[in-house]
This record gives C-alpha cells, sequence and structure tokens, in this order.
C-alpha cells in the first residue's frame, strides 16, 4: 500500500478509530460522554472535506473498495449528513430518554456501513456494509427501552429488514453460483454471457427484491410508517436519508451493466411497476396521514418511487438524477426532520400536525425553516427538491418512458396537497396547544445547514450537477 | 475405489441419516443431538475437500458452540405450547413441504446444469488451499476490507446487546 491509496482510505480510518476510542472514552470516562457529539461531529467535518477533496481520484483497495469519484461523492453526502443528525440528536436524546453514549457510537457504525456499500467492489463488501449499516439502525430504533412505539419499531424493522437481507444473501449466493466470482466488475464485464443463465437471472431479481425493501418502496414499505413513527425522530431522519442514499448507491452500481448491455426488457417493468406503485398509492396514503412523522414516512416511499423512476430509465441523465436527488433529499428530510426534533417534547405527542398549529407565532425562524423544507419536498422551484425531479423524469422521457414521468407528475400534484397543508397548519391556523418551544441551538444549527444546503442546491443547480456528472464518468 | 472415495460415501450417508432423524424426531433435544451428528459429519466432507480450517471451525463452531446454544434454548422454552400450535396448523406442513421441494429443485438445476465444480479449485493440485495459514493469508491481503467489516458488524452487535438487554442505566 503506497502513501496515497493511505490517504484515500483516510476517511474509513478516521471513521472506525473514532468509534474504538470513542467506545473507550465511553468506558472509561464518566464526564466523556458529553464530549462525544462534538468528537463526532468534528470527525464527520473532516471526513466531508477529505471526501471532496478525493472526488477526482480514482482507485480501488484490493478490488474490494472503490476509492474516489462516485464512492466519494456518497461519502461526502452521508458525512454531512451524519453531522447534521448528530447536531440534531443533541439536545433530542436528552428529553427522549437516550442520552448514551452508544448513541453516537452506533449511529457513527451505521455511517461506516454505508461507506462501505457505497465503496463496494465485491458483493462481500455489498453484504456486509448493509448488514453494519442494518443492525445500528435495528438497535438505534429501539435505543429507549421505556417507549413501546420504539420497541415495536426496532422488532419490527429487525425482522422484516433481516427477511430482507435473506433475499439480498440469496440472491448473491445464485449470482456467486453463475458467475463464479463475488467480484461486480467482473459480473459487469460478463454480464451478457451471465444473463443466459437463469439462475443468475433470478439471483439478480432476488438481490433487487432485497433492496428495494431497503429503499423502502412498495409493495415492501410495509415497515415504513410503524418504524419512522416509533423511532426517535433523529434517528428517523438518518435512516430515511442517508440510509436511503446507501440503499440506491448500490443499486445504481448493480442497474448499470442491466441497461447498458440490452437487456432492459428483464429489470424495466419490475422498476417501472415499483416506481409506479409507490408514487401513486402513497402519496394517495399520506393525505390521511394526521401525525408528521408518519406523514413523512409515506413520503419517504413516494420519493423511493420517484427515484425507482430513474432506475427503470437507467440512463446517465436519470442516473445523475437519482444522485442529485438523493443529495436535495437529504437535506430536506433531515431539515424536516431537525425540526420536528426540536419542537417535540417528552412525551413524543408533539409530532402530531396540531402541534404545529399556529407555530409562527411561537418560533417564527423555525416555521419559515419547515415551510422551506415542506416547499422543497413538494418539488416547488427554485429548491432543491424541485431540480432532482426535473433531472430523474427528463432521463425517462430521453428513454421514451413518458408515461413514467407522467406518473411522476401526477403523484408530486397529489402531494402538494399534504405537504402544503403543514404550511397552511403553521401559519393560518391558531394554536390548539399551549406549549413553550425550549431554545436548541445544535438542533437550530442542524436545521440552518440544511436549509442552507436545500437553497443552493435548489438556486445553483448545476454547482452539483457538474460535481455529479465529473463523478459518472 | 480409493479411500477417499469410501470415506465420502460413508460420511455422506451418516449425514442424510442423521438429518432425516433430526427433522423425524419429537423431542427437540433429541433432534439437536442429531443435529450435532450431521455437523461433524459435514466436518469430515470438509476434510476431505482439503478444507481443513473449515473443518475445524465448523466442529468448534457450530458442533460446540452453537450447539451448546441451542440445547439452552430447547430447555429454557416451554415446547409443549408450539407442539399445540403445529398440531393446529396443519396447513403450515404443505408449505413447509413446497418449500423443500422447490429449493431441491433449484440445487438439482444448479447442479446439472451450472457446473459447480468449475468454481472448485483442482484439489489434488492444492493441499495448502484450506490451511489456517493459506487462510489467514488470503484473509489479511485481499479479503482485509470484508474481514475488518466483519470486525464492526460483529462490534455493534455486542454494544446492541448489551444496551438493549442491560439491566440498568444510569
Amino acid at each position: 500500500m503506497n502513501q496515497s491509496t493511505f490517504l484515500q482510505i483516510l476517511p474509513f480510518i478516521i471513521l472506525s478509530a473514532g468509534i474504538v476510542v470513542a467506545i473507550l472514552v465511553e468506558i472509561f470516562t464518566t464526564k466523556g460522554k458529553a464530549l462525544l457529539p462534538a468528537f463526532f461531529s468534528v470527525l464527520f467535518l473532516a471526513n466531508s472535506l477529505l471526501s471532496l477533496a478525493q472526488i477526482n481520484v480514482s482507485s480501488n483497495l484490493y478490488q474490494m473498495l472503490a476509492l474516489g469519484g462516485k464512492a466519494a461523492f456518497f461519502n461526502f453526502i452521508f458525512s454531512i449528513g451524519a453531522l447534521i443528525a448528530v447536531m440534531s440528536s443533541v439536545n433530542y436524546v436528552k428529553k427522549y430518554g437516550a442520552n448514551f453514549g452508544e448513541y453516537y457510537i452506533l449511529l457513527a457504525s451505521s455511517v461506516l456501513g454505508m461507506m462501505l456499500m457505497a465503496g463496494a467492489l465485491d458483493l462481500f463488501v455489498v453484504f456486509l456494509g448493509l448488514e453494519v449499516m442494518s443492525i445500528n439502525f435495528y438497535i438505534l430504533a429501539g435505543i429507549n427501552r421505556k417507549k413501546k412505539t420504539a420497541n415495536e419499531a426496532s422488532l419490527k424493522y429487525f425482522l422484516l429488514g433481516a427477511f430482507a437481507t435473506g433475499f439480498v444473501v440469496y440472491g448473491i449466493g445464485l449470482i456467486y453460483g453463475s458467475a463464479g466470482n463475488t467480484n461486480l466488475n467482473f459480473i459487469i464485464n460478463n454480464f451478457t454471457r451471465l444473463l443466459k443463465m437463469p439462475l443468475f437471472v433470478i439471483g439478480l431479481g432476488l438481490f433487487f427484491v432485497g433492496f428495494s425493501f431497503k429503499i423502502a418502496a412498495f409493495p415492501f414499505h410495509m415497515w415504513v410508517p410503524d418504524v419512522y413513527q416509533g423511532a426517535a425522530t433523529s434517528v428517523t431522519g438518518l435512516m430515511s436519508t442517508i440510509g436511503k442514499a446507501a440503499a440506491f448507491s448500490v443499486l445504481i452500481f448493480a442497474i448499470s451493466p442491466v441497461t447498458f448491455n440490452g437487456a432492459e426488457h428483464i429489470f424495466r417493468p419490475y422498476f417501472a411497476t415499483l416506481a409506479i406503485l409507490s408514487t401513486l398509492y402513497a402519496s394517495i396514503v399520506a393525505i390521511a396521514q394526521t401525525n408528521l412523522k408518519r406523514m413523512l414516512a409515506y413520503s419517504s416511499i413516494v420519493h423511493a418511487g420517484y427515484m425507482s423512476i430513474g432506475l427503470a430509465a437507467g440512463n446517465v441523465y436519470s442516473v445523475a438524477g437519482i444522485i442529485f436527488y438523493l443529495a436535495a433529499y437529504t437535506f430536506m428530510n433531515l431539515g424536516a426532520f431537525g425540526v420536528i426534533a426540536i419542537v417535540e417534547d417528552e412525551n413524543d405527542g408533539k409530532t402530531d400536525l396540531k402541534a404545529f398549529a399556529g407555530l409562527h407565532k411561537k418560533n417564527p425562524m423555525l416555521a419559515g425553516f419547515m415551510a422551506l423544507f415542506m416547499f422543497a419536498l413538494a418539488g416547488i422551484p427554485p429548491l432543491a427538491g424541485f431540480f432532482g425531479k426535473y433531472y430523474v423524469f427528463v432521463g425517462a422521457i430521453k428513454q421514451n418512458l413518458l408515461y413514467l414521468a407522467l406518473v411522476g407528475i401526477t403523484a408530486s400534484l397529489i402531494s402538494v396537497y399534504f405537504y402544503l397543508r403543514v404550511v397552511v397548519y403553521m401559519y393560518f391556523k391558531d394554536e390548539e396547544e399551549d406549549f413553550e418551544i425550549k431554545t436548541d441551538y445544535p438542533g437550530m444549527f442542524a436545521v440552518l445547514v440544511s436549509g442552507i444546503f436545500v437553497l443552493i442546491f435548489g438556486v445553483f443547480p448545476s454547482i452539483l450537477m457538474k460535481l455529479i456528472t465529473s463523478v459518472l464518468r | 475405489m480409493s479411500l477417499n472415495v469410501i470415506l465420502f460415501f460413508v460420511l455422506a450417508l451418516i449425514a442424510a441419516v442423521s438429518s432425516v432423524m433430526m427433522i423425524t424426531r419429537r423431542q427437540a433435544v433429541i433432534s439437536a443431538l442429531f443435529l450435532v451428528i450431521n455437523f461433524f459429519a459435514l466436518a469430515g466432507i470438509y476434510l476431505l475437500l482439503q478444507a481443513q480450517f473449515i473443518a475445524v471451525v465448523q466442529v468448534i463452531v457450530y458442533a460446540g458452540a452453537i450447539m451448546v446454544l441451542f440445547l439452552f434454548v430447547i430447555m429454557l422454552i416451554n415446547t409443549e405450547t408450539e407442539e399445540k400450535f403445529l398440531e393446529r396448523a396443519k396447513s403450515f406442513k404443505i408449505f413447509a413441504i413446497a418449500i423443500a421441494l422447490l429449493v431441491f429443485a433449484e440445487m438439482a438445476y444448479a447442479i446439472l446444469h451450472a457446473h459447480p465444480s468449475a468454481l472448485l479449485p483442482k484439489i489434488s493440485e492444492n493441499v495448502s488451499n484450506g490451511t489456517i495459514q493459506s487462510v489467514g493469508k488470503a484473509l489479511y491481503t485481499d479479503y482485509v476490507v470484508p474481514f475488518e467489516a466483519a470486525g464492526f458488524l460483529l462490534l455493534s452487535a455486542t454494544i446492541g446487546a448489551l444496551i438493549l438487554a442491560k439491566k440498568k442505566f444510569d
């Protein structure tokens, strides 16, 4: 290993060494755990800058881990997303009753799993990264054992997640059996030959089904509403954004040979069905939700559907669109969950839409940011969400999949209703519940950072798009 | 017939018979003990394939640690309620048989069509293939990334088990 390789794997080394150090701090000091949020914030900040600096590199570690390029871009998103999540956790976990050092250690470990997934060049690493991420999410979802909803969320997530992982592993088994190799580049180079084997096609299908669970697309979405509502708000923010981005990073890699080798006819119908069902079903069901976290859970299914449109199209434009969308969605959704985390109180009763009534009188700044995130999620220009959708739909139209773009546009029109309803509640309704919102500086900082990114990506989408197209080349 | 082939058939017979015995016994403890025999027979087959390390791990981890866990669980849980449940739900049996047949058909197809033997290294040429030394060398060079990742997976799982099962929190 030479010096440059060492520099390129530095983000991994920093994060894993940080986790081990944090465990020791947590064990041997009594006051040390108060430092952990700051410690991990610095770590994630360093990692995001390091990843950004390596975007033009193209290298790999033992043909197992891609360094630089797309992986570095995803690592940048993960690190910034994790930084925001840590910030909005600091005060939130205290009132939620989960102020353990382990909380931050598990959070950082889940990010390590995501980084492995985004950089994976081998099915081994895909699987291990997926498990490192998922196991930490299962635990984080139920970290407060006294809350029944959290227990339910954790168990449901664990059982269905393990079921989904079963699909992935079975798929990997069949792929290995027919290809004789677990290296992804080998599989991609021999794709047309392998496609003649029925077991390979079945294996790839199972692999995609397993990951459809992880991206939370209809009909594999049953766990999403309960888990997103039951888990701690900061954890929900984490798993609905960068967790989803990690699953998509694998799907994007796996989908590339499918569409470039004339095999669209096999998996395009699958992703198209996924896209149509997710967008239409979840956007209609979301209208009936009165709990904000539950509503955002359905909204996350809708967004998985939009991105599946990009997977079905599978050309360079739509893949770039998905990556843009993931980046934008990360900041919109983390911001929205950050606001909920600040408003929410000890009895987690304040996640209802009613609690947001008249928010602009109580805290105009918070209400303003929430409105910004809701507009962005609804896809109203010139915010980040609009351009995410735009690029994905353009990709679909270039592939002559006009019907998918139309379905996507219909779903976004329906979803405007439930996003704007939140804004209406905040600005045009009188307070229904009388409670005070405590000042939460780290939480506000997280919301502020998300808001700035949503605005930058919305007003100057070309900055991000140039970066993504350079990475995809 | 060489000694290898004779040994293979003996071990295969033991493995097959013990697994049939395992799923037909009424008492869970006896089933578990037949599973131990099955594990040992499999370990022997691994040895014949020059996979010494896997054979040792099979005995230590599966036949040792995991079986002890199984036996403890069987002793701790109440098997009677489960038996009643199984008697009520006869349709489960059809479902189970269907899945077993499906998996069998798939394996038969894979063995007949996909030539899995092509995946394996030539056994006679590579005697040192499965020794601890060569496995360790592979783990710390080509497979160092998955190896470390697995380490972190276990670390997270341990922390999770502690935090979810610890008696008291400060």
